[in-house]
């Protein structure tokens, strides 16, 4: 855990690395230093220039100035197949990894031994197995890729690139993809990693896993270090004031509300998931106005098809759903019509389409009618006031209307779906996960647009596998196990270990509990 | 805390695909049950008319041969994300020099080359516009097709001749009953489409070529990232690929020793359906090709024989036919390799 040799010479160093692209300076006269078998945690708002910075690390990108330095020697690297050749490894947000092919395929691509171009697969499948309980990485070495969980295909991420003798370890963001379960077996794989004497570079906006496993933090914020301090010497309100330049309001601040009639009713629910399997069964619940209920639970528990069918996107098998005064049978428009917000746990999938610009995505709920058309033809004014308007108003950080979604950040897309749901008067506010991957500025931001939904008289159920969310803006708690709400909890008087256990269905007498109660440990967010 | 668990002790080989020297084999139930019965109703036909029966197995295969070789060019290039309809032009551009080498110099050694080097080099044509020119790849495709069959059109000069390709019975094997004449009395660019498979397969499956190739074919980034070349490869595909598009070409001149214009007849884009039906795997090419193959030897045995009083334009209508309906039954559940048709941007 501790740097073993903090005064030796670091295994990577960089001085004053500065990037430019057209318009702006990603990387401002930026200092890292990495020592062997140490953990450092690179912290940054998203956009404040952390990819840039292990990207000219990596050899993707090459430095304008200053320059980077390797168990001494100074590097210039022009791709990354050089830093790979030197010993630097990267794990990518989004993984490397050809899914047909098998683990022992995907480690040994590009760097195959072979006799006359012929693979010999055992050898590489021995090889990979005993790299993998060397490391306490356990895969299976013929298993194919697309097969396994996210978890496990990041354990051969990790591994593909101990196979090419990686002493540096880039790892970009790698708990965004993952469950609170899968999180903490990575920060333990990460602990075990450095003991052997791995240096790793860590990305993550999420605070506490930071706290959790590294030695030492460096702070960015845009595009310049504010800061390298030791872990130990740090809170988390100190390195989200880093991060934000500003005191952030960690605690949510919210106003006791009494609420008022149902609004959201869900009264034995049942609902298939896509393998056909019964993933919502039995499940009832009420939101009323001016309250939030949020939903705990196991992540594939079936919040997702209990959204969904909620929203009407799902159709109903068993039981009902009422909205006010209205069944919901499966048609998402007329569920919107009802003053339904959604915010969708899978945002770019669900909630914008990427190639269209911000004004677009403003009005995809709306698109059809007054203002935003007029018997069936668009007004392209009212729709560009409006973006403007909404941009303005929720913080949006984007050099214009006219840019396509695509290209900003999670945080300031979670922002366009947030200002777009929330900007109309609804009556019912459905937020699932609503900052995953989310910087803690935006995190802040989003938390207090739910509390202000709530106190507009908005009914809100929310939807997260953060315990720590749920804590703070929840006034009534479900946990949903298996598809049934086993509790209906109080965030006053209940702890996270209760939760946590009915989460792993210890609610029940026969419950096989899992032993790995969700959350419990580094499950996330900046919130405490 | 992971570190103590045991590894899980899954048995090697994952369920419905078995192990061999050849790799994993996975096997189409649907091709193999159509395989059967046609195998049956020889056997059957066999005993009734032992003379037509060994013209269509014998024709099955030869009819087989240059559909395999034009669909493991389709699958060599598809599977490395390259989507490649300009068989048919290939085909003809191969089967146009070819001939014109083989007439003028008298040597067929010397026209096979010529044809696959035409055909490889309209190969290379389509990986640069579509790795180069980032082109929609189906209108490259178009393009190469448009061009072979006019400037082989054009060019086409009658009366010339070239020497007969020659059969090459395999002594001691071409005399067994119908097999001999179904599998071991052919022309060498028959011969050479049956081993085409095996090598495909093999290289495909257990080299660092096939490794490489159907990573660039799935997911082409996390191949660059490991420092595969992906534009090399694409390339180097389709110059490979194009060979074998020559050789389906010049076996179209093994049975007929002329060119004729546009005498791939939608070949090529069978080929297609041949590759797509075998779900981009060579023994899965082999298999359907042979069902192709063997639709059109019926075809052309009912044709000939005149057998049953309906115009002989219905019978040359069956392989399209058959074309069709596999297209939209297999099309269905066959997975293409993922990255197929879109060009590859570097970061």
């Amino acid at each position: 855990m501790t740097p073993t040799e903090s005064s030796g010479t670091p295994l990577i160093e960089a001085r004053g690395l500065t990037k430019r692209f057209p318009g702006v300076v990603a990387n401002d006269r930026v200092d890292l230093v990495v020592h062997p078998g140490e953990i450092l945690g690179l912290l940054g708002e998203n956009g404040a220039g952390k990819s840039t910075l292990v990207k000219m690390i990596f050899g993707i990108y090459q430095p304008d100035e200053g320059q980077i330095f390797l168990r001494g020697e100074e590097m210039t690297a022009d791709g990354p197949g050089q830093a790979i050749a030197r010993g630097i490894g990267m794990v990518h947000q989004h993984f490397q990894l050809v899914p047909p092919l098998t683990v022992a395929e995907n480690i040994v691509l590009g760097a195959e031994t072979t006799r006359g171009g012929f693979l010999n697969r055992r050898a590489a499948e021995d090889e990979v197995r005993e790299l993998s309980q060397r490391f306490g990485l356990i895969v299976e070495p013929s298993d194919v890729v697309e097969d396994l969980p996210v978890g496990i295909q990041q354990r051969v991420e990790i591994l593909k690139a101990l196979y090419r003798g990686a002493e540096l370890l880039i790892l970009d963001e790698p708990t965004a993809v993952l469950t609170p379960q899968e999180t903490d077996e990575l920060l333990g794989i990460m602990r075990d990693l450095a003991s052997s004497g791995v240096g790793i570079i860590f990305i993550t906006h999420k605070l506490r896993e930071v706290l959790a496993v590294t030695d030492r933090v460096t702070v960015l914020r845009r595009g310049k270090s504010v800061g390298s301090v030791d872990t130990a010497d740090a809170t988390t309100e100190s390195l989200a004031e880093l991060m934000v330049g500003r005191s952030v309001v960690l605690q949510v601040e919210k106003s006791a509300r009494e609420p008022g009639e149902v609004v959201l009713a869900v009264d034995g629910l049942q609902v298939r998931d896509d393998r056909r399997q019964m993933s919502v069964d039995g499940a009832t619940l009420q939101v009323r106005s001016g309250e939030i209920v949020g939903v705990a639970g196991v992540e594939g528990n079936g919040q997702r098809e209990l959204v969904e069918a909620i929203t009407g996107i799902r159709s109903i098998v068993g039981g009902s759903v009422t909205i006010g005064d209205h069944r919901v049978a499966g048609h998402p428009r007329r569920v919107r019509d009802l003053g339904v917000a959604y915010i969708p746990e899978d945002r770019e999938r669900d909630g914008l389409v990427g190639n269209y610009s911000i004004a677009d995505n403003m009005v995809l709920t709306d698109y059809h009618r007054p203002p935003f058309a007029n018997t069936g033809i668009r007004r392209f004014d009212a729709v560009d006031a409006n973006a403007t308007e909404l941009v303005e108003r929720f913080d949006v950080r984007t050099p214009s209307i006219e840019t396509t979604v695509g290209s900003l950040s999670g945080g300031n897309k979670q922002k366009v779906i947030v200002a777009r749901e929330l900007s109309h008067d609804n009556k019912l506010v459905v937020a699932s996960q609503p900052t995953r991957g989310v910087d803690v500025g935006s995190i802040e931001f989003i938390h207090e647009q739910l509390i202000a939904s709530r106190d507009e008289g908005d009914a809100v159920l929310l939807v997260s596998a953060e315990l720590d969310e749920i804590f703070s803006l929840s006034d009534r708690i479900a946990v949903i196990y298996e598809g049934e709400i086993v509790a209906m909890l109080d965030p006053e008087t209940t702890t996270r270990e209760e939760v946590g256990l009915l989460m792993a269905g210890g609610g029940e007498s026969d419950g096989e509990s899992n032993g790995q109660v969700a959350g419990l440990g580094a499950d996330g967010a900046a919130v405490d | 805390m992971t570190t103590t668990s045991p590894a899980p002790t899954s048995p090697a080989s994952a369920p419905g695909s078995a192990r061999s020297l050849l790799g994993r084999v996975r096997v189409d139930y649907r091709i193999l049950a159509g395989l059967a019965v046609i195998a049956v109703a020889m056997i059957i036909a066999y005993q009734w008319d032992s003379q037509q029966t060994t013209a269509v197995a014998a024709r099955t295969i030869r009819e087989a041969a240059p559909l395999i070789l034009a669909a493991l060019c389709g699958l060599i290039g598809e599977r490395s994300g390259i989507i490649n309809i300009g068989i048919e032009g290939q085909m003809l551009l191969a089967a146009f020099v070819g001939f014109m080498v083989a007439s003028s110099s008298g040597n067929l050694i010397l026209g096979v080359m010529g044809g696959m080097a035409a055909a490889s080099v309209a190969g290379l044509f389509l990986a640069w516009t579509a790795v180069a020119l980032k082109m929609d790849q189906i209108i490259a495709g178009t393009i190469i097709n448009i061009f072979g069959l006019g400037v082989t059109s054009f060019l086409y000069v009658q009366g010339r001749t070239m020497p007969s390709v020659p059969n090459w019975p395999i002594p001691g094997l071409d005399e067994l009953p119908l097999i001999g004449s179904m599998l071991f009395s052919h022309g060498p660019l028959t011969y050479a489409a049956l081993v085409a498979v095996v090598v495909v397969h093999v290289a495909l499956f257990q080299t660092r070529w096939g490794l490489r190739t159907r990573a660039v074919g799935e997911h082409p980034s996390a191949a660059d990232t490991v420092g595969v070349r992906v534009y090399f490869v694409r390339y180097r595909n389709l110059a490979i690929a194009g060979m074998l598009a020559g050789l389906a070409g010049f076996a179209l001149l093994q049975s007929a020793s002329v060119f004729n214009r546009g005498m791939t007849n939608g070949k090529g884009f069978i080929a297609l359906a041949v590759m797509i039906f075998g779900r981009y795997r060579p023994f899965g090419v082999l298999s359907a090709a042979v069902l192709f193959g063997f639709f059109n030897a019926l075809q052309a045995q009912l044709q000939f024989r005149q057998a049953f009083d309906i115009p002989p334009q219905f019978f040359g209508m069956i392989p399209f036919v058959f074309t069709i309906a596999v297209l939209a039954i297999a099309g269905l559940r066959t997975r293409p390799p993922a990255a197929i048709g879109q060009p590859y941007e570097k970061e």
